[in-house]
């Protein structure tokens, strides 16, 4: 009996296929897709394995772990993808909480008939966002759901990080004369994805910010300022985290408008399409919070730092049973910035 | 940018707010009504009312579509969606107004029904051509300024001999509710209204020119941006000082007063009067409303699938009603803040974020209660 060549296997037709039920069967297919798609693309030495689970190094500290999914549309959007973004979300949520990211595990749910095309397009990217990062993703899963039961690819990344020493970052630590930073512009991811949604497209040079934060807080960490919050604003914007954290500490907040920076295509659009862009996804973006007299030295730590040479001093906290979080407007007057209601929905007239 | 940064100028309202501070008299109220959801969500949205001095008392008007609309009139659109089948579809606001039952568009969708969200009367159109098999229904509602679209689209149906496409006609008239109002006796004391915006792009500044000598009430139109509003406010405590009662057009930038005479004559070729028509607050008031004409009935929902109106009261503790003449504020409403807020709104003015309880609730509660300053 002649040995089977390893060529014998026809290898994936990436330009024309799809994404078919065997692929998440556990046979042949799935095994195929996964080594020449997923392995090749992610590669490590812990993927590479091919276990069930990832054996990772002993790790000295305490552990943070958190876990986001993904269901992004359209999945590929000026300055990014599912791909990438489904790494970066990951990395800040665990980088937030004070950690260095060190692993991650990715789970895929594809729908059948997506191209494989695509499919590598989004892996691919994943890859690059993780090798950039220094991040590897060591573990993972792919399973297929019938067409019209799944929205092409939805991604959930888990992540493990590990917390420094003596360092406690929580919502709910922010104290009255706190001072509230942000690193750069609101809004652009959320309007960059609108920008392309089905229905609505309009053309605008507005590029979604979706980057990894873990590189700026740890300078921010590094140069020792009294941080008590970090936070990055995502679904429902900088207007519904600021909530989160007034109700978490049980404080209140104002807010300067003129010192928030958002980009004028972003301005605009928002304004065309009747949005606030306090309340619209930012996806490379971050929030702290820091005792008055450390604001100006994180300030400038933040600054220097690539990811955040427009950040500013947005307001302070305040004492305040009803944890209004406010805002004096460029007007000169003063209101509330209130928990997001729903969906934001373009007003009529 | 290029026309918004311009009418947001924070020092420019200073010196206007400072005006406004030195022009009225100590002993007289300036009571005035913005008539338009828009101009609601502009003073709340930009704080405005803290650069006002305590003798002005700013009232809001119903002129928020969402907010005007009955509760018989959501009834219809749910009923199609959940029991015609049909592909219902509407602006963002309308999905969460308070209906019969518990029950909201948004709701519906929930329970299984097609109810879409679009942003213009064209994505309804292009709905029913990409749906040939399924009924295509466009829930229209607003005031003039969203008439012109929804007559465009009507045109563009007949021309397409489209089958499965209709129109829930709720467009209303301004000039028709400012009468409701002004002719309440017993409802609120008016000094002047800051006029529509976007409306008098349309019907242009002649329709209001009767309530400045016949009722001898100030009209200023002004746009939506907060420099707008103030200026509009300083024009109507001038007036009010010198007793006139004139209509002024702050917001010359994009009204005359003829309006727009190529939407009208698009809206009076689709849409006759109504003999009759309910509003959420106002009551049924005759001719304030528009229906299509019988040379377009095979668009009109309501003859196509044999809508008949029926009349829904308010939720009792609910004050909408008073709310929308000008009566009562917000915050007088006993479930103001507390059954009644934006998640889980009871009225319609709680919906929509040019709604007078939103906007309050949203932007302005803090005012309600003394918070500590910094």
């Amino acid at each position: 009996m002649g040995e089977i060549k390893a060529s014998y296997v026809r290898p994936l037709d990436i330009k024309h296929g799809r994404v078919d039920m065997s692929h998440g069967s556990g046979g042949r297919a799935m095994a195929q897709l996964i080594e020449e798609l997923f392995t090749s693309a992610l590669g490590n030495e812990y993927l590479g394995q091919g276990d069930d689970g990832a054996v990772l190094p002993q790790v000295r500290g305490r552990l943070v772990m958190a876990t986001d999914s993904h269901v992004v549309s359209p999945l590929f959007f000026p300055g990014g993808d599912i791909g990438c973004l489904s790494v970066h979300g990951t990395i800040n949520d665990v980088a937030v909480m004070g950690a260095t990211p060190l692993y991650l595990a990715a789970s895929f749910i594809l729908e059948e008939g997506f191209p494989l095309a695509d499919l590598k397009r989004i892996v691919e990217s994943m890859a690059l966002a993780a090798h950039t990062a220094g991040v590897p993703v060591v573990t993972g899963d792919t399973k297929v759901v019938e067409q019209g039961k799944g929205d092409g690819v939805f991604i959930t990344t888990t992540g493990i990080g590990v917390m420094r020493d003596n360092l406690a970052l929580s919502g709910n630590l922010a104290q009255a004369g706190d001072k509230i930073l942000l690193s750069g512009t609101l809004g652009d991811h959320g309007m960059a994805i609108l920008s392309q949604r089905e229905g609505l497209k309009f053309d605008a040079p507005i590029v979604s910010d979706t980057a990894a934060l873990h590189g700026l807080i740890a300078c921010m960490l590094d140069c020792g300022a009294s941080i008590r919050t970090l936070r990055d604003p995502t679904r429902g914007g900088l207007a519904t985290t600021l909530n989160e954290i007034a109700k978490q500490s049980g404080v209140g907040m104002m807010l300067h408008e003129s010192a928030i920076p958002i980009n004028k295509p972003v301005e605009a659009a928002c304004e065309f399409l009747g949005l606030d862009p306090l309340y619209v996804a930012n996806e490379g973006k971050l929030i702290a919070i820091c005792t008055a007299e450390d604001a100006e030295r994180l300030l400038a730590v933040m600054r220097a730092h690539v990811q955040g040479q427009q950040a500013t001093i947005i307001g302070e906290v305040l004492a305040d049973t009803h944890n209004f979080v406010q805002m004096t407007t460029k007007m000169g007057g003063r209101r509330i910035v209130d928990w997001l209601t729903g969906e934001q929905l373009p007003r009529i007239c | 940018m290029k026309y918004i940064d311009e009418f947001r100028d924070g020092e420019l309202a200073k010196t206007i707010s400072t005006n406004i501070a030195m022009e009225v008299c100590a002993d007289k109220n300036y009571n005035l009504m913005e008539f338009c959801g828009g101009h609601t969500h502009a003073i709340s949205r930009y704080g405005l009312t803290d650069l006002l001095p305590a003798q002005i008392t700013l009232i809001h008007g119903p002129g928020c579509p969402v907010c005007v609309l009955p509760i018989g009139r959501v009834d219809h659109a749910i009923k199609l969606a959940l029991e015609q089948d049909v592909i219902l579809c509407t602006y963002g606001d309308c999905l969460r107004v308070p209906a019969s039952n518990g029950l909201s568009l948004l709701k519906a969708k929930a329970r299984g029904a097609d109810v879409r969200m679009v942003y213009s009367t064209t994505d309804a159109l292009k709905l029913a051509q990409q749906h040939p098999e399924k009924q295509v229904v466009f829930f229209a509602i607003g005031f003039e300024t969203t008439t012109p679209p929804t007559a465009v689209i009507i045109k563009q149906a007949q021309a397409l001999a489209l089958k499965n496409f209709s129109v829930i006609c709720n467009h209303v008239l301004t000039p028709a509710a400012m009468h409701a109002i002004l002719a309440n006796e017993g409802g609120a004391k008016l000094h002047g209204f800051v006029g529509p915006a976007h409306v008098s792009t349309v019907i242009g500044s002649r329709p209001y020119e009767v309530f400045a000598y016949d009722y001898k009430k100030p009209v200023v139109i002004a746009g939506f941006e907060p420099l707008d509003v103030m200026q509009a406010i300083l024009m109507l405590v001038r007036q009010v000082n010198d007793g006139r009662a004139e209509v002024e057009n702050e917001f010359t930038r994009a009204v005359t007063r003829e309006g727009n005479l190529k939407a009208q004559a698009l809206v009076d070729e689709v849409f006759e009067l109504r003999d009759e028509f309910e509003w959420r607050g106002l009551g049924t008031i005759s001719n304030s409303a528009l229906k299509l004409r019988s040379a377009f009935a095979e668009f009109d929902a309501e003859r196509r699938f044999g809508l008949q109106y029926q009349s829904v009261p308010d939720y009792k503790a609910c004050e909408c009603g008073a709310i929308l003449r000008g009566e009562k504020r917000p915050q007088q409403c006993k479930i103001f803040g507390t059954v009644c807020t934006p998640e889980n709104p009871v009225g319609s003015c709680m919906v929509s974020s040019e709604g007078a309880c939103a906007a309050h609730y949203t932007y302005g509660r803090f005012k309600d209660v003394a918070v500590m300053a910094a």
